[in-house]
């Protein structure tokens, strides 16, 4: 297939996450209505939940928060816990650095996430559902708490949803500037009024979730997938993307490309294809140094290794992972050493201190990096951090210390002569 | 204490929730605002209202980055520095509002219309660098279009 095929093909592709997005009344029930939306939630509450759940197996649906775990299996343990209420909860804490995938959902279409929230509420059982939405996006709460309203005042929320006697309740939690709070247990001891501190599991969510209730935790472009798959069915949703991960998928962009945003494209994208096809390439035909491909605690990757196929069961294969698919392009100009260390500053400042390893050595690492990039590293300092992100590695509660660690790692592993070269000449080029 | 149309707000959003101390965190949001920032009275407040002891909301408040323990200045200005920012030239305005405007990280002017605050990514990556100020997003900055922007804000 020519590039010039392929682009055209992308260009055809319905928009499903975005779809209508450009119509500046976009976040208005109306408009949403005018646009199609709301016509799944009719059908889905037509259907015995169990239809729904195996419909969203059928799907191939994984989660779009980062982890790509198989979101009919979750909901299966969840609907199969005896404890009521239930709850679903949707993280909207997006805040992986580089990730912005989310807010134009959030912001332009609040209706299709409650739409597909009112869909999972109901195949689970859950009576109620809570947005957990990062403080950071004042906007995006002003902009849902009205869609809710109109939800309710519409009957597709409520005590009584269009007629049929479901009930379901949303309501929006206001985080207040804590990334750990996007690790799902963390979410639950928060929306409990608690600091954002990681539990162990088990017992998981589904059992044991927020208020000592089953508990479904979802991020928002996973919800927000579930009114079309009620749409077009399970089968037909399955043979968008990869085999082993379908659907549509947002890829949001930043850093030395012509054209960043967010791309809705099917699961699977080429790595190199996003860069050079829909974002136009490096910024000012300048030469691509490391591409961090699913936000910035995910293995970053050299110039040579960005053939892989962004879905979550390849990019592993290929040296990374999909993470949020916020992709981070570096062009020459761009020192690694520094970013290596503002991304440990950044993990630092984030541990939640209830894990010794990643408190402390999220630190550790930081300081060595930070020597090592003002020029004033010391011979040994490399293998110094190797041997503390390798103590850190599987020695937490969640992922957030085996994150850091794995960054410090992936940066030494395709960029060594960067971080040598700093030591041997006390001092950073790039200044 | 707080005034009375903040007690109703807060006994509204307390009914979203089965218990009174998952409205901890909204009812430190409405603390801080109407005091300015968390001080000893709001938390006073908070405790009272929500039956949840001092030492336990200022636990909590203490973990997140958005509650403020020191008096802020009129306009919080917000400004991410996260990788996608920094590729981008964030720490030089940094650099340009400390040096050419007074606006310290972590500070307050001595006129008391601006704080300044780094932020950690505020997802605003692909209009890097990027900022809140108070609520509003501002993004593709420039040293010439974050002086304009500044001046909206008395």
């Amino acid at each position: 297939m020519t590039r010039k095929g392929l682009l055209n093909e992308f260009k055809d592709m319905e928009k499903v996450l975005l779809k209508n997005i450009e119509n500046p009344n976009s976040a208005d029930i109306n408009e949403y209505k005018k646009a199609g939306g709301y016509s799944s939630l009719p059908k889905a509450l037509e259907r015995q939940p169990k239809e729904i759940i195996e419909e969203v197996k059928k799907a191939g649906l994984r989660g779009r928060g980062g982890a790509g775990f198989p979101v009919a299996m979750k909901w299966t343990f969840a609907s199969a816990d005896p404890k009521f209420p239930k709850y679903l909860l949707c993280n909207a804490d997006e805040g992986e650095p580089g990730t912005f995938k989310d807010r134009p959902i959030l912001e332009k279409n609040p209706h299709l996430l409650i739409e597909g929230m009112a869909i999972s509420g109901y195949a689970l059982g859950a009576e109620y559902g809570y947005i957990y939405l990062r403080g950071e996006y004042p906007e995006a709460k002003n902009i849902l708490n009205r869609a809710i309203k109109q939800a309710n005042d519409n009957g597709f929320l409520g005590d009584n949803i269009l007629g049929k006697g479901i009930k379901f309740h949303l309501a929006v939690h206001q985080g207040a500037g804590a990334y750990i709070c996007g690790e799902e247990t963390a979410l639950i001891e928060s929306l409990e009024g608690d600091k954002g501190q990681p539990r162990i599991k088990p017992p998981f969510p589904v059992n044991v979730g927020v208020f000592a209730k089953p508990t479904v935790v979802n991020n928002v472009e996973t919800l927000s997938n579930i009114p079309y798959i009620i749409e077009i069915g399970g089968d037909a949703y399955s043979k968008i993307g990869t085999t082993d991960c379908p659907g549509p998928k947002l890829y949001c962009v930043s850093g030395h490309v012509e054209k960043p945003g967010v791309y809705e494209l099917p699961m699977g994208t080429i790595l190199r294809d996003i860069i050079y096809t829909h974002c136009g390439g490096i910024k000012g035909g300048k030469k691509l140094k490391a591409v961090i491909p699913g936000g910035a605690t995910t293995p970053v990757l050299p110039p040579d290794k960005i053939d892989c196929p962004m879905d979550f069961v390849n990019m592993p294969k290929h040296g990374s992972m999909l993470g949020s698919g916020a992709v981070i392009v570096m062009d020459e100009s761009v020192c690694l050493v520094k970013v290596c260390y503002r991304i440990l500053k950044f993990l630092e400042h984030e541990s939640c201190g209830k894990c010794t390893p990643c408190r402390e050595g999220t630190g550790w690492l930081r300081n060595i990096l930070g020597r090592v990039e003002s020029g004033e590293g010391i011979e040994g300092d490399i293998d110094l951090m190797l041997s503390v992100s390798g103590n850190m590695m599987g020695k937490t509660f969640c992922p957030l210390g085996d994150g850091a660690a794995s960054v410090v790692q992936n940066f030494i592993k395709h960029f060594r002569p960067e971080f040598e070269e700093h030591i041997k000449n006390a001092k950073c080029r790039f200044k | 204490m707080l005034n009375e149309a903040a007690i109703k707000e807060l006994n509204e959003i307390r009914q979203k929730y089965p218990n009174a101390r998952a409205a901890l965190l909204p009812a430190l949001y409405i603390a801080q605002r109407e005091f300015g920032h968390l001080s000893p009275e709001a938390y006073e407040a908070v405790s009272e209202i929500l039956g949840v002891p001092k030492a336990i909301a200022r636990g909590v408040a203490t973990f997140y980055v958005m509650y403020k323990h020191k008096p802020m200045g009129r306009n919080i200005v917000q400004l991410c520095t996260n990788v996608s920012c920094m590729i981008l030239g964030a720490e030089k305005l940094v650099d340009f509002l400390k040096n050419k405007h007074g606006l310290e990280p972590g500070g307050t002017t001595s006129d008391g219309r601006f704080s300044m605050v780094i932020m950690e990514c505020i997802g605003a990556c692909g209009t890097a660098p990027a900022m809140l100020v108070n609520d509003d997003f501002y993004e593709n900055l420039t040293e010439d279009n974050i002086v304009k922007i500044l001046e909206r804000y008395k």
